[in-house]
């Protein structure tokens, strides 16, 4: 396996040059990162030139990093998972948008179309517009929602909560009544914790 | 002449053929479909938003509740990705029962799914003929987890525990006397791998059942053949995986083009369709069936004569055994340790996928070293195929919508997360 995922970066380099990021090959799977100015050239060729030619898009998430142990960059990035059926490799492309107040990259849903609900879910659950994208609805979150749920500024329990009020006889909507309560705190532990240094 | 103009309707989300809370917009001229607008999220549970606020270990009976047709795969995606980021090695008898238990799941998928999908075209006794072999596996998962869906049952770094020595039995009440009683116990009187042994072997018999009523009836090939064709080209665009990617004849399976776990040692093949219509898919997933009893088979075989470990004997990952974490002071600690803080997880990303019953199901697991995961994307099959249903209805009747909904063995647990 590794041989061939060498050979795949060995191939990206040749492709690309500098157009994208160094390829790092880590746990297994190889992940490149590409300027958003050069990103739709660059998933186009992955597509069509026969020595990579990844026919399918597997995958499109969105990620927002800005709580990201000792990460210091941009806030939002759109993650994409490609597979090559020919050549049975897959690849991790990453493009950061380049504003963190108004998260834009390009749409890639016109070179594999099962980008259309990925990107809208992207879009619904971070707020990373996509241009190009032919109807950027909201696709998860309830019809009239306010705010992007899985930004990490959004709190778990969320800002309003739905209940059916006996006087005005209808679904009513108010602010969330739920404490936030975190039972197991959120630890990253010191480089060579727990390893023991035979003294006890 | 009066103007008429394209009707819309809804579709859902309370509706038997729906398959769960989906709502379809659907646009008609006349009877024929001009438009499909899907609208999911009405069973939007935020998994992916939850996990992050539990540790590695807590998060993990989430994965049941996405496909709870299949439940156990989709925790063989999460547990892959934090192995691999873990770098733990899995014992292989672990990897064995990790097989099975796939494939037991893969033919309980494919039950309801046919089951229920000539259900919904108008053939009633088809799915009482499926639900019955479904209890036979919902009985093994029940002695095996303790829970008949929702198992919570692999752990990375393992399974939770080895396979159990017996079955639980029948007890006679006013309603099953003596002799009824010792009928359903007879292939109960053995071990877990005794009773599932006693099913592949009942299995291909069904199998054949379900041929005898559907294969050559005229009425489902009517409301299958030349329904929701979609081409190869067309399916990879899409995204498509699993029995609706092979459906259209592209022989893709995971297990076999990138093998996890044991599948490179099992021997099976993969059936594939030729016209990606409703029907070729069926006879695709009827084939998976039996392959899969295949597997099993193989399975059983190598279990029985190989015992060993479950699960890696790493503390940082997995507990100590009861026993000596009364002796030992060190294994106590470890066993307080990773069920307060849980297991730290090194810096990554990893993108692991399997081949679920449905398609390719994958887990996108994010840390930045913490006891809790900084983020978890979930992939699921589901999704892809339910953006292609405008597709694969446009210009078809009605009535078609239903098929090709069965067809695409949607799940809304799955696709909405």
């Amino acid at each position: 396996m590794s041989a061939k995922l060498d050979r795949l970066i060995r191939q990206l380099k040749e492709s690309f040059g500098d157009r994208i990021g160094e390829p790092v090959l880590a746990f297994g799977q190889v992940t490149v990162v590409v300027q958003a100015g050069n990103y739709l050239d660059v998933v186009r060729q992955l597509r069509d030139d026969p020595a990579l030619r990844f026919e399918q898009l597997m995958d499109l998430g969105g990620i927002d990093y800005s709580e990201f142990t000792g990460y210091q960059g941009k806030r939002y990035a759109a993650v994409s998972q490609l597979l090559s059926i020919t050549h049975n490799w897959r690849l991790t492309v990453k493009v950061f948008a380049e504003d963190d107040e108004f998260p834009v990259v390009a749409s890639v849903m016109d070179i594999w179309n099962s980008a259309n609900w990925y990107e809208r879910e992207a879009f619904d659950l971070f707020g990373i517009h996509f241009e190009g994208h032919v109807d950027l609805r909201r696709i998860l979150t309830d019809y009239g929602f306010v705010g992007h749920p899985f930004r990490k500024d959004f709190p778990v329990s969320g800002y309003v909560e739905m209940r059916y009020d006996p006087e005005q006889k209808r679904v009513i909507y108010q602010p969330v009544t739920i404490e936030p309560r975190e039972v197991t705190p959120r630890i990253v532990r010191e480089e060579g914790y727990g390893k023991g240094d035979g003294r006890g | 002449m009066a103007d008429i103009k394209n009707y819309t309707i809804n579709f859902g989300p309370q509706h038997p053929a729906a398959h769960g809370v989906l709502r379809l917009v659907l646009e008609l001229d006349g009877e024929v479909i001009v438009r499909a607008d899907p609208h999911i999220g009405l069973l939007h549970r935020g998994t992916e938003k939850l996990a992050e606020s539990r540790t590695w270990l807590q998060t993990l009976p989430f994965l049941d509740r996405l496909d709870y047709t299949s439940m156990i795969p989709s925790e063989h995606a999460y547990c892959l990705a934090v192995e691999r980021l873990l770098g733990v090695e899995v014992p292989i008898r672990a990897q064995y029962i990790r097989v099975m238990i796939d494939e037991m799941a893969r033919i309980l998928n494919h039950l309801l799914s046919i089951g229920t999908h000539a259900l919904d075209i108008g053939a009633m006794t088809m799915v009482l003929y499926t639900f019955r072999e479904r209890e036979d596996i919902f009985d093994v998962l029940e002695a095996l987890t303790g829970i008949r869906m929702h198992g919570a049952y692999y752990r990375p770094g393992g399974v939770y525990r080895d396979l159990p020595d017996q079955m639980p039995k029948y007890k006679e009440n006013k309603f099953k006397n003596a002799q009824t009683v010792k009928e359903l116990n007879e292939a109960r009187s053995g071990s877990l791998l005794d009773f599932l042994e006693d099913f592949t072997n009942r299995f291909p018999v069904y199998q054949s059942e379900y041929h005898t009523l559907l294969t050559d009836n005229r009425i489902w090939k009517q409301r299958t053949v030349g329904i929701g064709v979609i081409s190869p080209e067309r399916a990879l665009q899409k995204g498509f995986s699993g029995p609706m990617l092979r459906g259209s004849g592209v022989e893709w399976d995971l297990r076999k083009k990138q093998p996890y776990e044991v599948y490179d040692r099992m021997d099976f093949d993969i059936p594939v369709g030729v016209n990606g219509d409703c029907y070729d898919r069926y006879l695709v997933r009827m084939e998976e069936m039996l392959q899969a009893n295949r597997i099993i088979k193989q399975c059983i075989e190598w279990l029985r004569k190989n015992p060993g470990p479950v699960i890696t004997d790493d503390h940082k990952v997995a507990p100590p055994s009861r026993e000596k974490m009364k002796g030992s002071m060190e294994e106590l600690i470890h066993h307080f340790k990773l069920f307060s803080e849980g297991m730290h997880v090194p810096a990554g990303e990893a993108y692991a996928a399997i081949e679920h019953p449905k398609g390719e199901m994958a887990v996108w697991a994010v840390s930045d070293g913490a006891n809790k995961p900084y983020r978890i994307r979930l992939h699921t099959a589901g999704i892809p195929h339910l953006a292609g249903v405008d597709e694969l209805v446009r210009g078809h009747m009605l009535a078609d919508a239903t098929a090709v909904i069965g067809t695409i063995d949607l799940v809304l647990g799955d696709v909405d997360r």
